[in-house]
């Protein structure tokens, strides 16, 4: 950990001497507000979520960084990143850092939920624009929203319940039990994700709550199972999703009951593996065996990261890239005029087609509903999913008029 | 049917079960620490990164080398002990003589190493490691479904837990290890090589951390934190029981086990943190452990 925040700062100070040294050979239209546009990405890079977003999340910045051109208004775009070890505090205190002495213009990802709530609180705050793509909790555009200032970019547990949740009540799988992070993220989803069942005519038979990063799941599953309610809701994320699956598993759970994993990426699955997660439904925002771009744009990924990108890193990529070309367009990083630009530009590109940030800041596009291949189904590694149905933006997202935005109701 | 404190007694019953399981876990754990503190004095916190690193060469061995798992059972083990003794032979040996606070936070450092560079190459979402074929499926035990691995587990650490204690303190071995520890020049004196002996228990005591690991790997993601997650209960455990105490470190084990299953039934939320409050408890009404000596 020591080491990489070295070699970031070595990257950084890299980065600070080369712009100073650099001639400026064109004139340029447009100034940032110090001369320098610098973004931060923030994310977990050595816990349970690294592989969710992590150092594959600071790569898809880099990279957007690098197809945008790399300067703004003649200077080098500067990108700066920080490992929050899932803690708000340590989130805040560094992002507080970022926006007071660093002057940094913007932050990305910052995936947590807890985290997520409050870099969005301090940009809120400090009127500074962040952008939430890992993390979930529909609170980020209720009653957190921070609508000149935040904008949450891939999913949320709104859509998550939405999708998979109607879906499977549909297919006859009408009464829950929950296994939830006991966290923001995991209250969130679990609370999104029953109100859908139960709007859907299904019924919610209990919930247990665990800690964050579990590795044993098994006296957690026997609950489960002792409630005989047929779908068991995976309210979590990353390794707790994937250690929760590996126990059902062990333990005879699916045989009876089925699993419904609310928030899994590809990288979770290719680290469960086929044999185990095989059959099971779940939703993302994007998948990189879909069309030529977005196989090109994981072809160019892997060969840096030596894996695929999952929708994180993907998106990731997708608002750093939306982001500059709102400032360039803006002629400035004044966060309203780079916010609005944002806001009135549809986000047209391998991530998203036809995509909005909505004026309370979520951004709508389509959702997936995948169901994870057999491993015979399987051609080549990450060959993973089956595309059972796209669910509309305006379908999956929680629709405006039900926002819960205090700063929308003016 | 008959209810507990509202929780029906097949629900509890299973609890208990998996509670044995993961104490089996920490039983073992803090019993590699237990023999590595009574005879080397060094609180040695790599003690998780050895035991990911079992879990890892055993994941190795089958996806490189295609050797299955009852060869790791053996091999890995060894891998982890060979990695043990250079360790000790070329760092440790040095810090005996100085304050419990040197060898401790060598062996972190060392810890954070290993657990960076196994976290670099094979990113934390881990790595699958399939069952053994015979291990496949359940016991139906009438209150519980319990997978017959799980079942393996609790069998072979309760007997390699038993065969230490047996070793150490009712052997002629185990003799010349505690004199060594007690005395190490009378005991040289008498033509008994002590370092020799020392190195050997270090690299046992990591050993059995890397054989927990390959026991562990099917049950649990083979990722590089998992060592981290476990070593503080197991820390834990080796305080309650006592430091350097061998039957203390398994009873503890167990029970705590148990005890954190239990939680897990009436307040789920609280389970991470109860194994902490006994410790606390402990401390304050026996400072030495339960099964630990004053000196």
């Amino acid at each position: 950990m020591m080491k990489r925040k070295l070699l970031s700062t070595l990257v950084t100070a890299a980065l600070i001497c080369s712009a100073g040294t650099a001639t400026i050979a064109a004139a340029q239209q447009g100034k940032a507000s110090d001369d320098v546009v610098k973004i931060g990405v923030l994310t977990d890079m050595s816990g349970v979520y690294a592989d969710y977003g992590g150092p594959g999340a600071v790569m898809a910045a880099r990279m957007a960084i690098e197809d945008f051109g790399g300067k703004m208004f003649g200077k080098n775009i500067e990108l700066v990143n920080a490992d929050h070890q899932n803690k708000a505090d340590v989130a805040k205190n560094i992002t507080q850092q970022w926006f007071d002495r660093d002057k940094v213009d913007a932050t990305f990802e910052n995936l947590n939920s807890a985290v997520a709530i409050a870099v969005q609180g301090l940009g809120k705050e400090k009127n500074k624009i962040t952008v939430v793509t890992g993390a979930a909790s529909s609170k980020l555009t209720n009653e957190e929203c921070s609508p000149n200032t935040g904008i949450h970019y891939l999913m949320d547990t709104v859509a998550l319940g939405n999708v998979v949740g109607k879906a499977i009540v549909k297919d006859g799988g009408d009464s829950w039990f929950f296994l939830t992070a006991d966290y923001a993220f995991g209250q969130s989803l679990e609370k999104d994700t029953g109100d859908v069942v139960k709007a859907a005519g299904g019924k919610v038979l209990g919930s247990v709550k665990h800690p964050l990063s579990t590795s044993d799941f098994s006296s957690f599953l026997l609950q489960a199972q002792a409630s005989k309610a047929k779908i068991v809701g995976l309210a979590n994320a990353g390794l707790d999703t994937v250690n929760s699956i590996k126990a059902a598993s062990e333990f005879g759970l699916t045989k009876n009951q089925n699993l419904a994993a609310l928030l899994m990426l590809i990288t979770d699955v290719h680290a469960v593996g086929l044999n185990t997660a095989q059959g099971l439904y779940l939703t993302e925002g994007w998948y990189w065996d879909m069309n030529s771009e977005t196989r090109a744009w994981a072809k160019r990924y892997e060969e840096r990261m030596k894996k695929k990108p999952n929708s994180n890193h993907a998106s990731v990529y997708s608002s750093v890239l939306h982001y500059l070309n709102a400032v360039k367009a803006a002629g400035t990083d004044d966060t309203a005029a780079v916010l609005k630009k944002m806001k009135d530009t549809p986000i047209n590109d391998m991530f998203a087609k036809g995509g909005k940030i909505r004026e309370d800041g979520r951004m709508v596009h389509d959702m997936y509903l995948f169901q994870v291949k057999k491993p015979s189904e399987s051609k080549a590694p990450w060959d993973y999913y089956t595309l059972k149905g796209t669910v509309k933006g305006e379908d999956a997202f929680q629709p405006l008029a039900l926002s819960r935005c205090a700063a929308l109701k003016k | 049917m008959t209810e507990i404190f509202g929780v029906p007694t097949q629900a509890l019953m299973g609890q208990l079960m998996i509670g044995l399981v993961n104490g089996s876990f920490y039983a073992m754990l803090s019993l590699g620490l237990a023999v590595i503190f009574g005879m080397l004095n060094v609180v040695n916190f790599a003690h998780g990164a050895f035991y990911m690193m079992g879990a890892f060469f055993s994941w190795m061995l089958l996806n490189y080398f295609g050797v299955n798992y009852w060869w790791s059972l053996l091999l890995a083990p060894l891998g982890v002990a060979i990695v043990g003794i250079i360790i000790e032979k070329t760092m440790l040996r040095w810090l005996y003589q100085l304050d419990h606070l040197y060898g401790l936070l060598l062996t972190f450092g060392l810890a954070l190493i290993i657990e960076g560079i196994f976290r670099d190459q094979y990113g934390v979402s881990g790595q699958p490691y399939d069952l053994p074929e015979l291990f496949k499926g359940a016991f139906d035990l009438g209150f519980m479904m319990l997978p017959k691995y799980r079942a393996w587990v609790i069998v072979a650490c309760l007997s390699i837990c038993f065969a230490t204690w047996f070793v150490i303190e009712r052997t002629r071995l185990g003799s010349y290890l505690r004199a060594g520890t007690e005395n190490p020049k009378l005991v040289q004196a008498f033509g008994i090589n002590v370092p020799l002996m020392v190195t050997l228990t270090y690299a046992f005591g990591v050993g059995l951390a890397g054989l927990a690991g390959v026991l562990a790997a099917p049950v649990y993601q083979v990722n590089p934190l998992m060592g981290s997650n476990i070593v503080i209960v197991v820390f834990a455990v080796v305080v309650i029981g006592g430091m350097g105490s061998i039957l203390g470190a398994i009873v503890t084990g167990l029970a705590l086990g148990l005890i954190e299953g239990l939680t897990k039934v009436f307040y789920p939320e609280a389970s991470a943190t109860v194994v902490f409050i006994i410790m606390a408890i402990v401390l304050l009404i026996r400072p030495a452990g339960l099964f630990g000596r004053e000196k």
